[in-house]
């Protein structure tokens, strides 16, 4: 092995880990508003409302524009490239909205999906080319974390170990060239829940994602304390007849983390896939009660999880501001008290009773 | 990606883990009592000692006559095979007497280095041929644990990507075939101190080396719960110039563990290397002392860092014995407060001044 050169300056590590710090810290978690402009169309058009630019701006103005005291329980919110640059009613720009607030703002990166020829309908995800320039523009309009998804399934032969190993090896080069700008990459393998696979297998999987992961981000140099990562829930498929509890969705994913992920890495910030937003919290505290040993922060990264009341609640029209912030913060507030394992489901009697439904670890 | 096979039964996963965490218990490590033939005999010249199966015996009984004060120190010793079927004066198995101390008994089950054809004097480790069936075998007559070490050198060109890669695979599917058969393996990729590099180059060169172990490890499908580490602590080589404290070392060391060992691993047991007695344990002090989270035990597994003294004393004469017996029982519980950072040195200023001597984590 030839001397090493290293990537990044005693002061860019420190820039990087601060700003990764801060989005996790005291149960903190992450907006995830960064929706394309069709994954919004699919939304609005479930309450209504037409896809615009103008509703797609007004709708995150809403959400932005809550009290400040949102930034108890958001640390982060991940925007789409259009979003960056628009502005409030008052002219302010939606980004500086946020960071006035004290919430740092990110930048979705990936340009989508292209499929892996040969293979059983696999992608892996295109937005390398250019990239540095574009790192470094965002950085200088207010970006300070950037984010990347990357798509797994578990089908027949799939994740196949090409699959693995190529979205493994973007996420890589896409963090690599985020540090380089200043940016603090989140890592997104999401392994979808689609399928009629049990939780013991989507648990195998994400091991052995997680750990094509962890190699990949070693082999390009990448300063995991300057990371972060946002992978699935160990789940069972959807269409998985068995039903699991919070305690066992929290123990498979604890430990499939626990096998996997460094401590360097500071926070785990959990996707939502599919799941409802009580589902979402209610994990999210099991995962935060779990006994095994956690060195990183466990918190979430929510798109639909945060935000389905308050779209419910906006319905397009500008009078329903108030509800839509009201159902915003309750979901931001209840996540930060799971991302704390102090999250009280009305109806339970807390923690004391999730406590005794866990399994002892060694079975997974 | 077919569904998992899985390698191990939950009772197998549950025998495997609860030997792993009774060897690193909270302030126990391993005394490295498994020299072979030829490393016996270099340290028994050393004292003008013959390098015949008696003295060998006679020497090992030295050791392993330690009265009950090692219980609270020691949680493993590791064998020569020769030494595994060998008896004390009074007829007793010496696996027996370690056993009924409450130690943990394990196995050498390397058989040495050969060369990799190509490279600038590399090696990798042999002895997987028949490796199932010696370790059922050493399994029936009394081990619960094996070591197989790995050599790694730093120079100009090494170690090289071939080094690491086949190192990584041989250790990986050693501890697999331990694992099949009850046994939890100490993995050991040892680079050496050898060479004038610094202590940035070796931190640099033992994260990748780390990084290509556990993922190896994974694609082997090893259940990490149920195994150890041993590694070298991250060192200057030998001859160079610069001088590092401890607390330099310890926070080099620490910050290459949290970016590659996953914290289900349950402990991190340190060879000793060259070090001397007082620096293995200055060094395994200020380790435990590092500010950094650490979710594995650190503890030692030492050769000569535990019998140099005793072995000095002992200089083959029976009279001697009770004397060197107690040189060894000094530095196991020397070592023992030290892997939970209560050494306070051969007497001069103990913790206080050391604190203040790490440097912030973000320069590593």
């Amino acid at each position: 092995m030839a001397h090493r050169f290293p990537a990044l300056t005693p002061e860019q590590k420190k820039e990087l880990s601060e700003i990764a710090h801060s989005i996790v810290a005291n149960g903190k978690g992450i907006l995830a508003a960064d929706e394309s402009v069709g994954t919004m169309g699919n939304r609005l058009q479930r309450i209504k409302v037409e896809n615009t630019e103008e509703n797609r701006r007004q709708f995150r103005e809403i959400l932005f524009s809550v009290d400040s005291s949102i930034n108890q329980s958001i640390g982060g919110v991940i925007l789409f490239h259009e979003t960056l640059y628009q502005k409030g009613s008052q002219g302010k720009l939606l980004r500086n909205i946020l960071k006035e607030k004290g919430i740092v703002v990110g930048i979705k990166l990936d340009q989508g999906s292209a499929p892996l020829a040969g293979t059983n309908k696999e992608t892996t995800i295109q937005g390398l080319d250019g990239l540095s320039e574009r790192c470094a523009q965002y950085k200088k309009d207010g970006a300070d974390f950037g984010k990347w998804r990357a798509v797994l399934r578990i089908a027949d032969q799939c994740p196949s170990s090409l699959a693995i190993q190529e979205n493994a090896n973007a996420l890589a080069r896409y963090a690599s060239i985020c540090q380089q700008n200043g940016l603090v990459p989140i890592v997104e393998p999401e392994v979808l829940p689609d399928g009629d696979h049990d939780l013991e297998h989507c648990q195998y999987v994400t091991e052995k994602v997680l750990a094509a992961v962890y190699k990949a981000l070693n082999d390009h140099h990448v300063y995991l304390e300057g990371t972060l990562l946002k992978p699935n829930m160990v789940t069972a498929g959807h269409a998985c007849t068995k039903k699991y509890t919070p305690e066992q969705v929290a123990m498979a994913t604890v430990t499939a983390l626990h096998r996997t992920v460094p401590a360097a890495v500071p926070g785990i910030c959990f996707l939502s896939g599919g799941m409802s937003e009580e589902d979402a919290t209610l994990n999210l505290n099991a995962i935060n009660l779990c006994p095994l040993p956690k060195p990183w922060k466990l918190s979430f990264s929510y798109g639909r999880a945060l935000q389905a009341s308050a779209l419910a609640a906006w319905g397009g029209k500008a009078a329903n501001k108030e509800a839509t912030q009201e159902a915003f913060m309750k979901r931001a507030v209840a996540n930060c008290q799971a991302a704390k394992g102090q999250y009280i489901h009305t109806g339970s009697s807390g923690a004391a009773s999730t406590q005794s439904l866990f399994t002892a670890c060694y079975t997974y | 990606m077919p569904h998992s096979y899985p390698a191990l039964s939950a009772e197998q996963k549950k025998e495997l883990s609860d030997i792993a965490l009774r060897i690193v218990a909270p302030g126990k490590g391993i005394l490295a009592a498994d020299e072979s033939v030829g490393s016996m005999a270099k340290r028994l010249s050393q004292i003008g000692v013959e390098n015949t199966e008696e003295n060998r015996r006679l020497y090992r009984q030295v050791l392993f006559s330690a009265d009950d004060r090692v219980k609270k120190c020691i949680g493993g010793v590791i064998f020569f095979h020769e030494t595994l079927y060998q008896k004390d004066d009074n007829g007793i198995p010496f696996v027996r007497t370690i056993q009924d101390k409450g130690i943990v008994v394990g196995i050498k089950v390397d058989k040495g280095v050969v060369p990799l054809a190509g490279t600038d004097g590399e090696t990798t480790t042999q002895g997987l041929d028949g490796l199932s069936e010696r370790c059922a075998q050493y399994k029936k007559d009394g081990a619960d644990f094996a070591k197989w070490r790995c050599v790694l050198k730093i120079s100009e060109r090494t170690p090289s990507a071939l080094a690491i890669l086949e190192n990584a695979n041989v250790l990986a599917r050693y501890a697999s075939i331990c694992q099949q058969n009850g046994i939890v393996p100490i993995v050991e990729p040892e680079i050496l101190p050898d060479g004038d590099h610094d202590l940035k180059r070796c931190q640099y060169v033992t994260e990748k080396v780390l990084a290509a172990v556990y993922k190896a490890l994974s694609d082997h499908h090893v259940y990490l719960e149920g195994t150890l580490l041993k590694p070298n602590m991250v060192t200057p080589g030998h001859a160079c110039p610069i001088k590092y404290t401890p607390e330099e070392i310890a926070m080099a060391t620490v910050t290459a563990l949290r970016r590659t060992v996953p914290p289900a691993v349950p402990g991190v047991t340190f060879l000793s290397g060259g070090q001397s007695e007082e620096e293995a344990s200055l060094n395994l002090n200020a380790i435990n002392r590092c500010p950094l989270p650490r979710p594995w035990a650190l503890t030692f597994s030492y050769g000569r860092a535990l019998q140099a003294s005793a072995l000095n004393a002992w200089r083959g004469q029976q009279d001697n014995a009770g004397a060197a017996t107690e040189e060894f029982i000094k530095r196991a519980e020397v070592n023992g407060l030290a892997a939970q950072g209560k050494y306070e040195g051969s007497g001069e200023d103990g913790g206080a001044a050391a604190q203040s001597l790490y440097i912030a984590n973000h320069a590593y």
